[in-house]
């Protein structure tokens, strides 16, 4: 008999007695869930992260260089975003080692948790939201939903390869509970938002 | 109404004060009180260590001494724990369902049952920190524990708001086990005791000159880790306050 | 989630405020104030002028019962890492309380958490099946392992079919009760965790300690020691901001030359056939996306039926484990990346026996919060390496045995039954309750200490008979010792040699009172 054979059998001879019905399940009110906006500000930052509005900077570009003087390679996954290293050459995942900021946009932010949503399609490369030193997200007012229950009616969980919710940027508080950002991901992530 | 009246060992045997102050207390709210002069145990010491069998011919006695009575109350929520929902080494008959379904806690007795509203009779000046039996406040519902999201309630606190002069201070961790755990604290001393002294400390920083509470062997264990750091802290069963002891 | 910057407004709510700091090291928020995302402290522990050294886990007694109890009173010897350890557990507790009960669904959630688990458990293999047949249309490759060696056999074959030498992964508390490093060391395969605890861990041959922080007994200069002496780093440089620099730097190549990477999951949504995993660092994300290979080792408990279910969970795990609303990073795998392969591997390894067992299969819902170990006051005090297992604290007792009866037969005695992990348990599992009935079974199966057996045989003779118990307590008789003098006059003489006094000699028994001021002896009629 196979593993498989092996392991569903014995699953289906000790099964539980009782009839255990799926609940069905409310919505769930959030609270400060009508001012998605503002609700997603003050959690992303209580997450450590910061959240910019793209009609207090002059553009993308320049509040880049502003923010990271030292910045060497900016890639950017976006198009009206200009970068130093165009994705469609990147031909291994480990080629965005030495990437300073990475740019990309979100499906999705997600205002009970600061939250923001990739897939592939908008990562281009997945690994740009992770050896980037740092990422700079753009997200669209309109596309923050009020909580995780809306967010996971969203078709790219049934379509994407690979979908990530990116709370803050990289943290670790393993030592002593002190915390830092970029334990091994990106030192900082910031969304710039436009309405 | 007949209460038989169930003295735990610990008090039986260290504390006698308590036991006659939850007699007299429940005398004078109008209980018609007896003493199963046969009693012994709940049979909680072998349950808790998994030794059930060990367990029935006691948890028999415990039925037969207080079958009968409208109520079966006991100055001790880990008992009455045991009793209501542990006693199972024994056939369940219906008499032995109808004993353990009426037996009460103290605390839990005066404010459900008889709605007890004044003790005109006690007067406690002194700073108290209430501390509660793991037993009774998670087993019993003696007061809303600290881990889940409900609107708080204490019978013990409930009671003792009613007596004049006393002062409530509240202890970092209020909740927090004091490591007694029943025979828990023989064969794990070592943890049992430092949880002890941490919970003499916390109540000793919040300001309590008396440790209350309405299980003595919790007591028994915190006063014993008090005297031996020197902390001079007293401790004080429930049913003495209530029933208008003098400190 | 932001505190204050003064650490004296903790003073009255702590019980050692001698390991507190007196300033807020972590990372703070543009306007500088503190931030306790992650696993973050609201409250600094004191740098120490002295190096106490580490306590080290329960010593490794073959199969023979784990011997907690002597663990644990090295673990309170070391006063400074006890302290700090209770102190920063206890903070998680608190900080779960404060972002949980903000939430009026909090317990309703519990509730729904434990009916979804109940449901998927009752019905596994129909959601197994799916799950698979899902995975398979994606293009994932999906094998299943009956037990650990199977797992680690699986693993190592498809390493050696791709060439593969290094691995690197995240987090995974079913690897560890594989074994996997252990095996993959002894074929040659150099396996690099990437989470900083785990990875801590690692480097000192020690097990995880809990299974969010797996380092979160150890001090700084634990760690600076770990370090030194394994990366060359300096021994007296235990910065925590350099710390993390020394493990990022170190790690960060051997993710970029990896072969392949490996997973855990935290959930397995059977409709799409997605893995789930939580972290703080992205080092799943890392592991999964950089090597062209991934694997994700699956216990099949880990199944849920569909995302909206997996709302309500994520809406749980964060909160309850560390106090915030989720972690820095949710990953979901459903299909392998162009140019890349995914594997699952589906693990049983006793799950399907202990689904079985009509007292415990309800620990199976776990979803590995850490939250029972942060309010358990035993756990707190003596360090998840006194229980000698993979899984320790609450969870840990009701689920080794079901591993070894006979090594952690004494386990579920490591307790004090005070039922606080029950109400933590965001699925709702009676944790203490099963404690409680495992100890039924280790005293049936008479794997209880001789003495301690023998005891509660006299006890439960003398306590069935009114006149022998009457006799023996108020004689002050040295032979028998009884309850309430057994507790403290006991053959052990353990109340008194760990630093309790006796009680005050009493002055009479209630039962003598009794007779002699109401004189009545009556019976039941």
């Amino acid at each position: 008999m196979s593993a498989r054979e092996d392991i569903l059998s014995r699953i289906r001879k000790n099964r539980p007695a009782g009839s255990h019905e799926l609940p069905p399940l409310p919505h769930f009110a959030i609270q400060g869930g009508e001012q998605k906006l503002e609700t997603f500000s003050r959690m992303l930052k209580a997450m450590g992260g910061q959240l910019v509005r793209s009609d207090s900077i002059p553009s993308v570009q320049a509040w880049i260089r502003e923010q990271f003087p030292g910045a060497k390679v900016v890639c950017s996954a976006v198009p009206e975003v200009p970068g130093d290293r165009p994705l469609s050459q990147v031909r291994q995942p480990q080629d965005l080692a030495d990437v300073d900021i990475g740019v990309v946009r979100a499906v999705l932010g997600v205002a009970e948790s600061g939250s923001v949503l990739f897939t592939e399609a908008e990562l281009k490369v997945n690994t740009l939201a992770y050896l980037s030193q740092h990422l700079v997200v753009l997200l669209h007012a309109d596309a923050i939903v009020e909580g995780l229950q809306q967010a996971y009616e969203n078709p790219a969980f049934r379509t994407a390869h690979y979908a990530v919710y990116h709370t803050g940027p990289s943290a670790s508080a393993d030592i002593e509970g002190v915390l830092f950002h970029g334990a091994q991901g990106v030192r900082s992530l910031t969304v710039i938002v436009d309405q | 109404m007949r209460v038989g009246l169930f003295i735990p060992c610990y008090m039986d045997a260290f504390e006698h004060e308590a036991g006659v102050a939850t007699l007299e207390l429940l005398e004078r709210l109008g209980c018609d009180v007896e003493y199963p002069v046969d009693q012994t145990c709940c049979g909680q010491p072998m349950t808790n260590t998994g030794c059930h069998q060990d367990a029935a011919a006691a948890e028999a006695l415990f039925v037969k001494n207080f079958a009968g009575y409208d109520y079966v109350v006991a100055p001790s929520g880990s008992c009455v724990h045991q009793v209501r929902v542990n006693l199972t080494a024994i056939e369940q008959t219906a008499e032995v369902r109808a004993v353990r379904e009426r037996t009460f806690e103290l605390t839990e007795f005066l404010h459900d049952i008889l709605k007890a509203s004044e003790f005109p009779w006690a007067h406690f000046p002194h700073k108290v920190g209430i501390h509660y039996n793991c037993n009774s406040l998670r087993g019993i519902n003696l007061a809303s524990p600290s881990e889940i999201r409900a609107p708080f309630l204490s019978k013990p606190k409930a009671l003792l708001e009613k007596v004049s002069g006393i002062e409530f201070v509240e202890p970092a961790r209020w909740d927090e086990c004091c490591g007694f755990g029943g025979t828990f604290s023989v064969f794990e001393p070592a943890v049992s005791v430092k949880m002890g002294q941490d919970k003499i400390a916390a109540h000793s920083r919040a300001g309590a000159e008396y440790i209350v509470s309405a299980d003595s062997s919790c007591l028994l264990h915190q006063k014993g880790c008090a005297r031996h750091i020197g902390n001079p802290i007293k401790v004080m069963h429930i049913a003495r306050i209530l029933n208008g002891v003098s400190a | 989630m932001s505190g204050t910057n003064s650490t004296t407004e903790y003073a009255s709510r702590v019980l050692h405020p001698e390991v507190i700091g007196d300033h807020f090291e972590g990372a703070r928020d543009a306007e500088g104030h503190p931030l306790v995302h992650a696993e973050g402290t609201s409250k600094p522990i004191r740098e120490r002028s002295t190096h106490e050294p580490q306590p080290r886990g329960a010593r490794d007694r073959g199969n023979r019962p784990v011997d907690q109890v002597e663990a644990s009173e090295r673990f309170l010897a070391a006063t400074e890492h006890e302290k700090a350890h209770d102190e920063r557990l206890w903070d998680m507790r608190l900080r779960r309380d404060k972002v949980a009960h903000a939430l009026p669904e909090w317990e309703d959630m519990r509730s729904l958490a434990s009916q979804i688990k109940e449901h998927s458990l009752t019905h596994l293999d129909r959601y197994l099946e799916q799950f698979e047949a899902a995975a398979k249309a994606n293009g994932v490759t999906v094998h299943w392992a009956a037990d650990g060696a199977e797992h680690n056999r699986i693993v190592h074959d498809i390493l050696k079919s791709r060439n593969a030498r290094t691995l690197i992964k995240s987090k995974s508390m079913l690897t560890d009760e594989c074994g996997f490093r252990a095996y993959m060391a002894g074929v040659g395969i150099e396996v690099v965790e990437t989470d900083l605890g785990e990875r801590i861990q690692q480097l000192d041959h020690e097990e995880p300690s809990h299974i969010i922080g797996p380092a979160i007994h150890k001090t700084r200069a634990d760690v600076a020691e770990v370090f030194a002496r394994t990366l060359g780093s300096d021994p007296d440089d235990d910065d925590i901001l350099h710390l993390a620099h020394v493990q990022r730097e170190t790690t960060r190549p051997l993710i970029l030359k990896a072969d392949a990477g490996m997973t855990g999951c935290n959930f397995a949504v059977a409709e799409t056939g997605t893995v789930v995993v939580c972290t703080n660092e992205g080092n799943a994300d890392l592991s999964a996306n950089t090597p062209p290979l991934h694997i994700a080792s699956i216990g099949i408990e880990k199944i849920i039926p569909r995302f909206e279910h997996l709302a309500v969970f994520l809406r749980l795990l964060a909160r309850n484990a560390i106090g915030t609303p989720m972690t820095q990073y949710t990953s979901h795998f459903r299909a392998p990346r162009v140019g890349g392969e995914l594997h699952y591997v589906i693990v049983d390894n006793g799950r399907s026996e202990r689904l079985g067992l009509k007292e415990f299969w309800t620990s199976l819902k776990c979803i590995r919060c850490g939250a029972c170990m942060n309010t358990c006051p035993v756990y707190r005090r003596s360090g998840g390496l006194s229980y000698g297992a993979t899984y320790p604290g609450p969870i840990g007792i009701i689920l080794d045995p079901t591993i070894n009866r006979r090594k952690y037969s004494s386990l579920p005695f490591s307790s004090t039954l005070n039922g606080s992990c029950t109400n933590v348990c965001p699925v709702r599992i009676n944790i203490h309750e099963q404690i409680f009935a495992w100890r039924k079974v280790m005293s049936e199966e008479h794997r209880l200490p001789f003495v301690k057996a023998e005891m509660m045989k006299v006890l439960g003779y003398v306590l069935a008979r009114p006149a022998l118990y009457r006799a023996a307590l108020e004689s002050a008789d040295e032979a028998l010792r009884l309850l309430p003098h057994f507790i403290v006059a006991n053959p052990l003489n353990t109340w008194t040699d760990k630093g309790r006094d006796m009680p005050e000699t009493p002055t009479q028994t209630f039962h003598s009172w009794w007779r002699q001021n109401r004189g009545r002896a009556r019976n039941t009629p």
